[in-house]
């Protein structure tokens, strides 16, 4: 996938995009989620729930950054990304009144 | 990117270092010398040395800054006192200036420090204690650490925020990376060139991984709030936003709740509240005492709990009504888990919590995390070096890219020491009575680090490295030195017999830190020496025995031309 350089910088730049703005919105989508799952389903209080999504948040972002790097190719990166969002954002437009 | 899920893992490691190495290093020098915040300001306040250290008692020492402060600050809305500690002998005072009557000066333009007045009290009278020179001290470091300098301070929180997320990558995948991380634990193959660069790496790394891992974490927990808000604005959304999470959470905090009633009152004895306030934590002292709207019906006294050995960086308040005395709340007496847990993250990075010998192996930490990113980027440009050994041995030229890294990694490794170094000489050697003196320490720090800085780019050589590092070596072996020239009570033969320890501690440290830096000049002077006799025998018109290309590669950073 990397013959000539300028693919493999287009794949790299793909890459760090995906990592740098995809990991940052999986993180904040994990961090609202939690904030309103977890109340929602565990009957914790609200600002407990807020703040153990915001602490773990950071530890979603490592994580996504890595997924992206590891992913054999860009595609299943994305795609990769675009399947932890879509799972996330499903408590946040339930419970958040649509719309985070 | 490389094919392979280890492979991959090496490739970030290696990029997300190498890119914001400079600043994690600046980050990680700057923390550690933070984590003596309060004996680095008394160092740089030899006026104060001298003072006698009986303890004050608690209410004592309250009742004299409230005094001063009716004095100086009666028409005041609010008043911050810091009670002494064992680290700082002094009661601090801060005050805000009224407000200026409507009309007469545009409010937006004065800049926030201009707002507030302060002043150091001897506890036990309650008098200006014998005017220290100004100087920013040990909070220059700590604001550096993620303020950095010259730049509005949201800017550079973004930056440090985006560095220590790199960071924490770049640690993740150097684990993962690790086949044998127990077994490096262990390891150090010296004089082996690249080997030797890496085994330096992994061992600071490793041997420090757990407090390296923290430091990261808790650091991106310590802004969590800037950099992800998200949490607070979608749980809060339909119930006030932000300020209404914040309002739950710090129940405590908040100033814009605290309205004068316009009629005065005198303000209740300060005393009896310090002492049901400390009753109330089984004993502990205050630390903090804020009293909003003073000499108001309204007036509120706030106390706040002292730093003691607990590791959460939340204190429980107390709250009283400031004209009659009378408790109005506690808070934070029963934290709850996640808040605690915040709590403790956040006081395990600052590490406020720490008795001497904690705070020592948490300098020591953040020196080992210090050397694990200079090592770090010294590896790239080293592995990056071999690519152009056969060039090299031509005599030709190494790329761009090779050339920056290898002066940044000098401007920033070795200049940096020096300049904090000559931040410590410029609080010595400056005028007392010079304008704008504090500024003036840190404008210091910035030209020395500066200059090297664009020599280091000019010419990144093993003779600058030398330079650099020896003229950081010998300011802060100096250093006490100087000290012992410019000062009456703070120096050594002084401070050894009668104290304040923390400034002989100072001084011991500089003595210390220069001692590593001229090893390090050593170091460098044994690679030189190698790096040239290969050259010279490389000269010579005899078949090159296979070692020798990797061996010349093995300096530190050879660009430009060897003398």
């Amino acid at each position: 996938m990397t013959s000539t350089p300028i693919r493999y910088r287009l794949a790299v730049a793909s890459r760090a995009v995906a990592a740098i703005a995809g990991g940052y919105a999986v993180a904040a989508l994990s961090a609202a989620a939690l904030a309103l799952a977890l109340p929602a389903w565990t009957g914790m209080a609200r600002s407990e729930a807020v703040l153990t999504g915001t602490l773990a948040s950071f530890a979603v972002f490592a994580g996504a950054v890595m997924w992206v790097f590891a992913a054999r190719t860009a595609l299943r990166a994305w795609a990769g990304l675009a399947l932890s969002a879509a799972v996330l954002a499903l408590p946040v437009l339930l419970l958040g009144g649509g719309g985070a | 990117m490389k094919e392979g899920f280890r492979q991959s893992m090496a490739w970030l490691h290696t990029w997300s270092g190498l890119l914001v190495g400079w600043v994690l290093f600046l980050v990680f020098a700057a923390g550690t010398a933070a984590y003596f915040r309060d004996e680095i300001t008394l160092w740089m306040k030899p006026e104060l040395h001298a003072l006698p250290h009986a303890p004050v008692a608690q209410a004592q020492a309250a009742e004299r800054a409230v005094q001063f402060l009716q004095q100086r600050g009666a028409d005041s809305p609010r008043w911050f006192i810091s009670m002494p500690t064992g680290r700082e002998p002094l009661v601090g005072v801060l005050w805000t200036k009224p407000a200026p009557p409507a009309g007469a000066a545009p409010a937006g333009e004065r800049p926030r420090r201009a707002r507030f007045e302060n002043a150091s009290l001897d506890p036990a009278t309650g008098d200006t204690a014998h005017a220290p020179r100004a100087t920013r001290g040990g909070d220059f470091f700590y604001r550096l650490h993620f303020d950095l300098h010259y730049m509005p301070a949201i800017w550079a929180r973004w930056i440090v925020g985006f560095s220590a997320m790199f960071m924490l990558v770049a640690i993740v995948s150097g684990i993962v990376t690790h086949k044998r991380i127990f077994k490096d634990f262990f390891t150090f193959r010296g004089k082996k060139g690249q080997r030797s660069w890496l085994d330096a790496h992994n061992v600071t790394a490793v041997l420090a991984l757990p407090y390296h891992l923290m430091i990261t974490y808790t650091g991106l927990i310590t802004l969590m709030f800037l950099y992800m808000p998200w949490g607070p604005q979608a749980a809060y959304k339909d119930r006030g936003g932000e300020q209404a999470f914040f309002a739950e959470v710090f129940p405590g905090g908040g100033r814009d709740r605290f309205q004068a009633a316009g009629e005065k009152a005198p303000l209740a004895p300060i005393a009896p509240m310090l002492a049901q306030a400390s009753a109330h934590w089984g004993g502990a002292a205050a630390g903090r005492i804020t009293v909003h709207h003073p000499n108001d019906a309204n007036a509120v006294v706030a106390i706040t709990r002292a730093e003691g050995p607990r590791l959460s960086y939340d204190q429980p308040s107390m709250q009283f009504n400031g004209a009659t005395g009378a408790l109005i709340a506690t808070y934070g007496d029963v934290p709850q888990a996640a808040a605690e847990t915040r709590g403790v993250l956040y006081g395990l990075h600052v590490g406020r919590f720490a008795n001497p010998l904690l705070r020592a192996l948490f300098f020591l930490s953040g020196l080992a995390g210090c050397v694990m990113v200079a090592t770090g980027l010294l590896l790239w440009a080293v592995k990056e070096r071999q690519k152009y050994a056969k060039v090299l041995r031509k005599g030709g030229r190494i790329g761009f890219g090779l050339r920056l890294v290898d002066g940044l990694n000098l401007g920033a490794v070795a200049g940096l020491p020096a300049a904090m170094a000559a931040f410590f000489w410029a609080n010595r050697l400056l005028p007392v009575g010079l304008a704008e003196r504090a500024a003036a320490e840190i404008r210091w720090f910035f030209i020395v680090w500066g200059a090297l800085a664009v020599l280091a780019l000019l010419r990144p050589t093993l003779r600058m490295w030398q330079a650099q590092l020896g003229l950081g070596a010998l300011l802060f072996m100096l250093l006490p030195v100087l000290n012992a020239f410019t000062t009456t009570h703070s120096h050594l033969g002084a401070t050894l017999r009668h104290g304040p320890g923390a400034v002989a501690g100072l001084d011991l440290v500089a003595i210390a830190l220069g001692l590593g830096l001229a090893s390090a000049v050593w170091f460098v002077e044994r690679k030189r020496r190698k790096t040239l006799a290969l050259k010279h025998a490389a000269k010579a018109p005899a078949p090159r025995t296979p070692g020798e290309p990797e061996a010349l590669s093995q300096g530190l950073a050879t660009s430009g031309h060897q003398p």
